[in-house]
């Protein structure tokens, strides 16, 4: 299956009831997926007139307590950032999906990687953050838009998948486990009082600073206890390496190869693969700060996670740069000669 | 051991097919495989191309920028892909469509008429799997039982006549 296949698929499964899309190359897949299998499932399947449109009835849909997602690659996801906002500020569980292509602009549509920024700081204006999960397989396409649902759920807010052109178009084989049906326990959902309970109101809007300010705080304690609970990576041979390569999603693939290359000329080489970008897994970086020499950071980009790195690693070591970007793929030969290169000059 | 493979030529001959059924052969027999399409510009210009990697580690990346085996199956594919070939590596050429030669000497590279072979024998679009039964000879990565396991498992099964057709296609580029 491809990645865009397989993660409407698990999204199906997951109990996604609602999607809303509008076209865009390359994860147009999800679109055409979604119209043949909502409708044979009781769901509902609905191309809109536009990406804004898309994530504002994703919006209602979350409102009413519904299992909802939408998808879009870079440019449309930059449409989509107003409704992101008002879905984070109404609190309310989603699930929105980033195939990445080029950019900035119209760019190009080959795979990419150059929306880590508005993923994990940017998303749309206010004080806010989405859960971000970087799928690095077909695999992981399927198991993380399954996760994605049930901790938006949990935190009540939107989550991503940071996905590219890559990992959404390849084939893979995939396997589906069993998910159990979501909870039906949203009390905060309008779905009809009948005169029984108070109103339930999903609203942004706060006029009084002093109320607007109180549910700022109130979110951020919420994203507090999820930095504490939500931080997953996975380490290769992080131990006794002297060098950690890192990277998310299709560029950690090409990382992880070079990696064993450069463990078969001798050099120590490990990789940390973070797997959840927001939160980040500060945790995974800072270990390995205590024995590694040097990071080498490797995206499909001009270099945004490298912020983050430095961050987590409170700039005890030196944090390299190695990238591509426009749509153009690093080859698992570039990265190793970076090791090399690192390995001659900065390991005495 | 790993084997990266390369197929191109028009869109319409059934490049990216025969990439699926490759793949298919190696997750048939437990090999970690990885399928990639192109999706890009050269697309939307008729030429169409796709990589497919079987491994017996985990895949890094699915791009694939110098094939141990390629496919190709119109004249600017052969430009394209015949000088990225591994030393050592194999060539597959449909020579009904394509006229240029092969020079180079590091490589095993077989000619095959399929278009015309799958004319002759009334395979209208099967000459993609007869250089798939000439690369299955030649090569001897895949196995005759999964090539045909894994054509039974893509066609769906009310095609029956497909999958007769299919089957018929490998053996004629196994015996050329």
């Amino acid at each position: 299956m491809k990645g865009n296949e397989a993660l409407a698929e698990a999204a199906v499964r997951a109990g996604c009831k609602c999607y809303f899309g509008y076209p865009i190359t390359p994860q147009t897949e999800i679109s055409a997926y979604m119209a043949k299998r909502m409708p044979r499932c009781g769901g509902v399947f609905l191309q809109a007139e536009s990406e804004i449109a898309a994530v504002n009835m994703v919006y209602g849909a979350a409102a009413s307590g519904v299992r909802a997602m939408t998808s879009s690659s870079s440019p449309g996801i930059s449409l989509k950032s107003e409704g992101i906002s008002y879905i984070a500020g109404c609190d309310l569980p989603c699930v929105i999906v980033n195939v990445q292509r080029g950019g900035p602009g119209l760019g190009g549509i080959q795979p990419s990687q150059s929306d880590y920024y508005l993923a994990t700081k940017a998303a749309g204006h206010g004080d806010f953050f989405m859960l971000v999960y970087a799928p690095s397989s077909v695999q992981e396409m399927a198991d993380l838009a399954s996760r994605a649902f049930d901790d938006a759920d949990k935190y009540r807010m939107p989550a991503m998948i940071l996905s590219d052109g890559l990992l959404g178009q390849m084939m893979e084989p995939v396997s589906f486990k069993d998910h159990e049906n979501p909870p039906d326990n949203k009390e905060w959902a309008c779905v009809g009082h009948k005169n029984k309970r108070p109103h339930n109101v999903i609203n942004s809007l706060y006029l009084k600073p002093e109320e607007l300010e109180a549910s700022n705080i109130e979110r951020f304690k919420k994203y507090d206890i999820v930095k504490k609970e939500l931080h997953l990576a996975e380490e290769y041979l992080t131990e006794d390496a002297d060098i950690i390569v890192t990277g998310y999603g299709a560029a950690a693939r090409i990382a992880r190869s070079a990696v064993n290359g450069a463990r078969a000329e001798g050099i120590k080489a490990g990789l940390i693969r973070p797997i959840t970008l927001w939160p980040f897994p500060e945790q995974a970086y800072a270990k390995a700060a205590d024995t590694a020499k040097v990071f080498l950071d490797v995206e499909f980009s001009m270099g945004q996670m490298v912020d983050d790195i430095r961050l987590a690693t409170s700039c005890r070591r030196p944090v390299r740069f190695f990238g591509r970007t426009g749509g153009v793929i690093p080859t698992t030969a570039e990265v190793l000669e970076q090791i090399r290169r690192i390995a001659k000059e900065e390991l005495k | 051991m790993m084997s990266e493979i390369q197929l191109a030529g028009f869109g319409g001959q059934g490049i990216l097919f025969a990439g699926k059924v490759l793949a298919y052969c190696g997750m048939l027999a437990d090999r970690e495989v990885s399928w990639l399409p192109c999706y890009g510009p050269e697309m939307r210009g008729g030429t169409c191309n796709c990589s497919v990697c079987l491994s017996d580690e985990p895949i890094g990346s699915p791009v694939v920028e110098s094939p141990d085996i390629i496919i190709v199956m119109n004249e600017p594919s052969f430009a394209k892909f015949i000088d990225t070939v591994k030393p050592g590596g194999y060539a597959f050429i449909d020579n009904t469509l394509v006229e240029a030669q092969n020079t180079r000497t590091d490589i095993h590279a077989f000619a095959v008429p399929a278009t015309q072979l799958a004319g002759d024998n009334d395979l209208a679009g099967g000459a993609n799997i007869i250089l798939i039964g000439k690369l299955i000879k030649e090569t001897g990565i895949i196995s005759m039982d999964d090539i045909e396991a894994a054509i039974r498992k893509i066609v769906p099964a009310k095609k029956e006549k497909l999958i007769e057709n299919n089957l018929k296609a490998i053996k004629i580029g196994y015996d050329y």
